[in-house]
């Protein structure tokens, strides 16, 4: 396996990347603090950002960002979608990430159970 | 506590990332028989003045200020000192912020590395606009891996697209 083999993905990625809209259709930011990420926020954005590869969701985009500033409830997903509300999730884990994927990005149903913030 | 020096990375990156960054090179550097373990990262992020380079340092000083930065610098310094190791930090404003650190690698309160594979993945793919120099280097291999090098490849193709990210996965796991 060598980095050469991307130039196939680029080439079969082109199309669906062109067709893609510059703007992801969902955005996963999940908070990488100093709390965050002692309390498991990198696990939580592995299995975000395996989740969406396996599932090959490309209009679903997941990033990072610094502290959230609500430590107890560390790690925190971001859940941006247009045209709805932000849910925001807490105290989250690998288990709870694979079902706000399967539910909540795929099928367009919040977990209402996590979210501890709707904005 | 961080109990890994993965989670440590991750949340130096995270400060490196906080101030703007474009360019952050992680080098891990680790001798299999003697005592040589050293991690330095470097940013080309906002840098700080001297004043403040040192305050970050110090963990009392984040509650009263409301600073950006968090805890990470602090406790990888105190990492580094309870393992009887040296830790550095030079920043200039407008230039960047260099964290060199050097653990005692035989000492019995040094935690594992960790994940690192994990943690090379979500920087990677988690901050697509910025590019990172990873290198890990011990007395028998010598890992890189440039994502700007990885992006040129791809062309347009963005580096947090799915396949990409799979392509990753397996990448590290056979690489790392």
């Amino acid at each position: 396996m060598n980095l050469e083999e991307l130039k196939k993905i680029r080439e079969k990625a082109q199309k669906d990347v062109e067709l893609r809209q510059k703007q992801a259709r969902i955005r996963v930011v999940v908070g990488m603090g100093t709390s965050g990420i002692a309390s498991g926020a990198r696990e939580v954005l592995k299995t975000f950002v395996e989740e969406i590869g396996r599932r090959n969701l490309t209009d679903v985009v997941v990033t990072q960002t610094g502290e959230k500033g609500l430590a107890s409830r560390e790690p925190m997903v971001e859940v941006f979608e247009e045209g709805k509300p932000v849910v925001v999730y807490g105290s989250m884990d690998p288990e709870r990430s694979k079902r706000v994927v399967v539910e909540h990005i795929v099928n367009g149903n919040p977990v209402s159970e996590y979210a501890i913030e709707v904005m | 506590m961080m109990d890994e020096i993965a989670s440590h990375i991750m949340d130096i990156v995270a400060n490196s990332l906080t101030a703007g960054a474009h360019n952050i090179s992680v080098l891990i550097e680790k001798d299999n028989e003697g005592p040589l373990f050293i991690l330095d990262i470097k940013d080309d992020g906002v840098g700080m003045d001297s004043e403040t380079a040192k305050k970050v340092q110090d963990p009392f000083f984040s509650t009263k200020t409301g600073r950006k930065v968090g805890l990470g610098i602090p406790l990888l310094k105190g990492t580094a000192e309870t393992t009887g190791g040296t830790f550095s930090l030079t920043s200039e404003p407008g230039r960047g912020t260099r964290i060199r650190v050097a653990f005692n690698a035989g000492h019995p309160d040094l935690p594992p590395l960790g994940n690192l594979k994990d943690t090379i993945l979500v920087l990677a793919v988690g901050n697509p606009e910025v590019n990172f120099l990873f290198t890990y280097k011990d007395s028998s291999r010598e890992f890189v891996l440039d994502t700007a090098e990885v992006k040129e490849l791809l062309g347009g193709v963005p580096i947090n697209h799915p396949e990409v990210i799979s392509f990753l996965s397996k990448y590290l796991d056979e690489h790392l």
